[in-house]
């Protein structure tokens, strides 16, 4: 079968005269050379691969260059072309100054030396595992030109918010005229049905009767009844504002920078103990310093596109301004420090009464009590507020409920057997433990 | 009859102004309080603005050249490329290969490191999978070439885009995700 058809394509395509003894062989020899000719003259001619290049551009290069702005060292779009034309310097020197550009410093190399001391005399990283084909696509990526800024469709995404309003109105408009039409054949009807009454000479007889109100006025009973009811419900409800008072569940202060745990926590996965890390081992779950910010920001100072328009369309926040909000704070300039910094005077959400302790290390590290426990889904906020009520009953309720991780936990080995024994159980709740005594967190 | 009235408007006005009460209070503000004097602390908390310094923010940098109680070793190689080198070459890990728990460094390195750098250590963290952060390298990259003593000095101090994790590891903990990574290292050059 196979055969048969690499007979039918020699015949088409040689358009020679069948050879009996013409086999398969020959047709791949064939073809190598074809292919053969193909990849040497691209070796020749060193045409890179972009795509491949951007590849690794961002595994090598990206940590310490950008394409369009300085970072740890130059910005690189056209950097080939930009040597080429300013300092006369070829693909060799670039192959060396890549491979090994301490190498290329030492041996006296007049631009090597001064790029070296522009920048803060920080030497590149060696790459000496990245080949001559490599290194070409790595500079036909740079040497890409620039994108257009991608214009947002912001007018569209109005506009399609636009119409849903649009259509929620539209039919609560129709409900409201339909009823209206409704009310006024209603009326119709009664008029209709009253002139029948009249033209048969029927008269509609109208009983004189004491109003509504002074009839309601005159039974005791139903004013009684009345009182005990206004009575009940106004108790409810004051004891349900007094019992509000100083409880902040919901409290959703405006923070001086607009910062998302959606997307830190939620889309980027990044964890709680990242930023919070002093949740680990202290008292306080600690309000991050901007340095644990600028751990990732000082790579980026743009979101994504995406990211930008759906802040403004959805939360109308620029995040890009958010970020440069950030830079102010932190006296950061896009390539170094400035020294001039100033505190951000974040708003604390979470707040206990000074007479109740409480210590985030103990739960988070010996209980191992997931953040979200507390703090509700943090990862799905846009702007962080109060889920619990931090109330004492709150607190009591989970010491009742939950099983102490004894687990692992030599600390707990000893006094864990004596209070199962003692309680008759296998699991133990905080509360068994101690959790509920009074010292525990007033003293 | 005409008290019984009378009361009971009475209580629809007190009804009408204590749901008014509950409705006006807002998210963005914080509640009233009981007694406020009992909730608000007397000393310092952390974070206050206060005017006991003159900087008008409570939490002060320890004064220069004081040292916190307890086996505190300061680390006195400087942040630069030759400090970097020197540790490089002659930095040691103080811990004894029995004083390193793989599992408690684990949790640490998939919390503080693995984010960008991966779990596996070859650079391919979530971050960087998402294109956020670009350019991690793997631990095995031959042009770094990482050794212990490198490790730490980068983790102290940060280099190039990574920031130091000095104030989110503890030095103990430091050497932990040191000697992790050197594991992972040894894991990827297999």
């Amino acid at each position: 079968m196979k055969k048969s058809y690499q007979n039918l394509e020699d015949n088409s395509t040689n358009n020679m005269k069948q050879v009996i003894y013409r086999n398969l062989t020959s047709t791949i020899l064939h073809l190598g050379f074809i292919l053969l000719l193909t990849f040497s003259t691209s070796v020749i001619a060193q045409e890179g691969d972009p795509a491949n290049g951007k590849a690794l551009f961002n595994a090598n290069c990206a940590a310490c260059h950008k394409l369009d702005r300085d970072m740890t060292g130059p910005m690189l779009r056209n950097v080939e072309a930009r040597l080429a034309e300013e300092e006369g310097l070829d693909r060799t020197w670039l192959n060396s100054w890549i491979r090994n550009s301490s190498g290329l410093i030492k041996s006296g190399d007049a631009y090597a030396n001064k790029v070296y001391n522009k920048w803060n005399k920080t030497a590149m990283t060696a790459f000496p595992q990245l080949s001559d084909q490599d290194i070409s696509d790595i500079l036909a990526y740079t040497a890409q030109p620039k994108p257009e800024p991608v214009v947002l469709e912001q007018v569209n995404i109005d506009g399609g918010g636009g119409e849903a309003g649009v259509s929620n109105n539209l039919i609560l408009g129709a409900l409201a005229l339909l009823f209206g039409l409704l009310a006024l054949a209603l009326i119709l009807v009664k008029r209709t049905l009253n002139r029948f009454a009249e033209a048969k000479g029927l008269e509609v007889v109208k009983e004189k009767r004491t109003p509504l109100w002074k009839a309601f006025a005159q039974n005791q009973f139903l004013l009684l009844v009345t009182a005990i009811f206004f009575l009940l419900a106004s108790g409810y409800f004051v004891y349900g504002y007094l019992m509000q008072v100083g409880v902040d569940q919901g409290y959703e202060p405006v923070q001086p920078i607009h910062y998302s745990h959606r997307i830190h926590a939620g889309d980027n996965g990044i964890d709680c103990k990242y930023c919070h890390s002093s949740a680990r081992v202290s008292k306080h779950s600690g309000i991050p310093s901007l340095n644990i910010c600028m751990n990732c920001h000082k790579a980026i100072a743009n979101v994504a596109p995406e990211t930008l328009a759906e802040g403004k369309s959805e939360y109308g926040v620029d995040y890009d301004a958010e970020i440069q909000k950030l830079y102010d704070a932190v006296g950061w300039n896009g390539t170094g420090y400035t020294g001039e910094s100033k505190p951000v005077k974040w708003i604390r959400i979470h707040n206990l009464p000074d007479f109740a302790y409480f210590n985030h290390s103990q739960h988070v590290s010996v209980a191992g009590i997931e953040c979200q426990t507390c703090h509700g889904p943090v990862e799905e906020m846009e702007i962080m507020y109060q889920h619990s009520p931090l109330t004492m009953g709150w607190c009591i309720n989970c010491h009742r409920e939950t099983n102490v991780k004894v687990k692992d936990n030599g600390y707990y080995t000893k006094i864990h057997e004596e209070l199962s024994k003692k309680y008759g159980v296998d699991q133990l709740t905080a509360a068994q433990m101690g959790g509920l005594e009074c010292g525990k967190c007033h003293y | 009859m005409h008290i019984n009235m009378k009361t009971s408007l009475k209580y629809i006005v007190v009804l009408v102004i204590l749901v008014g009460l509950v409705s006006c209070k807002k998210d963005s503000r914080p509640n009233y309080q009981y007694m406020p004097n009992m909730y608000e602390p007397i000393g310092y908390e952390a974070y206050q603005e206060s005017d006991a310094f003159a900087n008008g923010i409570e939490a002060q940098l320890p004064a220069e050249g004081t040292i916190p109680r307890g086996d505190f070793m300061p680390y006195d190689i400087p942040d630069t490329n030759d400090g970097y080198e020197e540790a490089k070459v002659n930095l040691k890990s103080p811990l004894e290969s029995t004083e390193i728990d793989y599992a408690e460094a684990k949790v640490l390195y998939e919390v503080y490191c693995g984010i960008c750098h991966g779990n596996k250590g070859n650079g391919k963290g979530y971050l960087v999978e998402r294109e956020k952060i670009l350019g991690v390298p793997s631990y095995d990259d031959v042009g770094r070439a990482i050794t212990t003593g490198s490790i730490y000095h980068v983790i102290y101090y940060g280099k190039n885009t990574m920031g130091s994790y000095a104030n989110q590891l503890n030095e103990n903990e430091r050497w932990q995700v040191v000697a992790y990574v050197e594991k992972l290292k040894a894991d990827l050059e297999k």
